[in-house]
């Protein structure tokens, strides 16, 4: 039942075609290697993209895994810090007024631009790819989340009310519950921001990585590596994506309208 | 002593944007005192904007009154009351429960939601004939439907005190007349006291005991009118002689006919 939901009407279609796309845009990237003579080190064929991927499958596994590392405990640790300032912010006006200009202020910074300071403070372990990851991350959480917990229907808050609920009945009975799919939306912009995140880290300074195979690769004008890299981290983002979308699923009950879309 | 008293209510909005930037206190209420019964309905009936929901919301404790006092059970309203329910002009369910937990809802915030309450919510919904949607989700009902839901969770607790707002006023006229005969059904089984406001005067008549007119802003109460109709009503009360006449008795209060009776005289 719910897997129809997911895939909907026409489902030959919707598996066929996407793949089908893909496969136009790579035999098009083939055939521009062959006719335009293209050298390997700009733009290496997809097939020999593909022969490094397999020989060093173990070596992209690993750095994969890194990368994944810091850019999941970077998002959790934006929706366990952000969740709750996000709370004290639209609870408390003094704290609004105190701290969100700053928030937006730290916002405006780009965070490339702490990258460097990061990673002084914290060395070129996973630590400062963490950090970044959390401080890209964070941001779109409390701000959605902030917005889902002020845009509670004024009428259930009244309700709520009529019935003399105390603060912490209006927040987990009617005001969370309100901004939930606030929270999705943010958790999704966020996952892939924290990719992003892990990766700066890694380009900036660090040993492992995506981020760190893709710099040494093209250092060392080992571009069909390069390029496995650069699929593995597409790869990567897809998979943190999905896995908030997962999750999304397993919270419909408790959302709105229980469509997955 | 009578059920509920209203004495002198007044009520002024201090500094209402005017447009312009000129700010100026609003007189939305400028006088009321009227008493009810235990068990009666009563209609608050008035234009729109005349400031009947101030009235409804004032006695529900949800906004304070300027000056005068509005005593349930002998005792003064300063704030909402657990022995009240309100139902409001929307439905106003969360989307994220479905029917039986909207029901249930002012249960769980009372502390109180047992096996008992349960039942009670499950009979409440078959007596609005929704027993097969406990588990539905509100996007899945009709307008009227989630109306009936909102009636079911206003009641759950038992309320001594019944207060609506303009709660069939976005409904079809047919799902209207449905719902006025359902309330008047669910009364006269809970014995409920109900305060009803709405600006349709045919609904004002029908429902209730007694109808209190509402001037235009600021409010205070032109008519009060006693509707000696027998319970239990029906679409046949609409059609008799009494009725009519209550009607335009309350047109007139409105000011509504006055022109149409100035032609006649």
């Amino acid at each position: 039942m719910r897997l129809r939901e997911l895939f909907g009407r026409e489902p030959l279609k919707r598996t066929l075609y996407p793949p089908l796309g893909a496969a136009l845009v790579i035999g098009g990237w083939h055939l521009a290697c062959v006719e335009f003579d293209i050298a390997t080190a700009v733009l290496p064929k997809p097939a020999l993209v593909l022969e490094a991927a397999i020989k060093d499958w173990e070596l992209l596994l690993d750095e994969s895994w890194v990368t994944l590392k810091a850019t999941a405990y970077g998002f959790l640790l934006a929706l366990v810090v952000g969740i709750p300032i996000a709370v004290a912010i639209t609870a408390s006006r003094t704290l609004s007024l105190m701290f969100y200009p700053l928030l937006i202020a730290l916002q405006s910074v780009p965070k490339v631009a702490l990258a460097p300071i990061l990673l002084v403070w914290l060395g070129v372990g996973i630590e400062s790819k963490l950090a970044i990851a959390w401080l890209v991350a964070f941001f779109p959480i409390v701000v959605d989340t902030a917005a889902g917990l002020q845009s509670t229907p004024r009428e259930l808050l009244e309700l709520a009310r009529s019935l003399r609920a105390s603060r912490w009945q209006v927040f987990a009975k009617v005001q969370f519950p309100a901004a939930l799919p606030f929270v999705v939306t943010g958790s999704k912009v966020a996952v892939t921001l924290a990719v992003i995140g892990a990766v700066i880290g890694e380009f900036v300074g660090s040993t492992a990585g995506l981020g760190y195979l893709l710099l040494a690769a093209t250092s060392q004008i080992n571009s069909p590596l390069a390029f496995a890299a650069l699929f593995a981290l597409a790869a990567l983002g897809i998979l943190v994506y999905l896995a908030v979308v997962g999750v999304e699923w397993l919270l419909a009950p408790l959302l709105p309208h229980a469509a997955p879309e | 002593m009578s059920f509920g008293v209203l004495e002198n209510v007044r009520k002024v909005f201090a500094n209402q944007e005017l447009g312009r930037g000129a700010r100026e206190p609003l007189v939305a209420i400028e006088e009321a005192s009227f008493a009810f019964e235990e068990g009666e309905l009563v209609s608050l009936l008035g234009p729109s904007g005349c400031g009947k929901t101030t009235l409804l919301r004032i006695i529900a404790g949800l906004i304070p009154k300027t000056a005068g006092s509005v005593r349930i059970r002998g005792a003064e309203v300063s704030e909402p009351h657990p022995d009240f329910g309100f139902v409001f002009q929307t439905p106003n369910l969360m989307p994220w429960r479905n029917v039986l937990a909207n029901v249930l809802f002012p249960m769980e915030i009372l502390r109180r939601r047992d096996a008992a309450a349960v039942r009670r919510a499950h009979d409440l919904l078959g007596m609005v004939g929704l027993d097969g949607f406990a588990r539905a989700r509100p996007h899945q009902l009709s307008g009227g439907m989630q109306q009936r839901v909102a009636l079911c969770r206003a009641l759950v607790h038992e309320p001594a005190l019944l207060l609506m707002d303009e709660p069939f006023g976005a409904l079809d006229e047919l799902t209207r007349m449905e719902m006025n005969d359902l309330l008047l059904d669910i009364r006269a089984r809970t014995g409920a006291t109900v305060v009803f406001v709405t600006h349709s005067i045919s609904e004002a008549v029908y429902l209730a005991d007694h109808v209190l007119v509402l001037s235009r802003r600021p409010a205070r109460i032109a008519e009060r009118i006693r509707v000696d109709l027998p319970y239990p009503r029906s679409a046949q009360t609409r059609y008799v002689p009494k009725f009519t006449a209550l009607e335009h008795r309350a047109s007139r209060a409105l000011g509504v006919i006055r022109e149409a009776a100035d032609a006649a005289a």
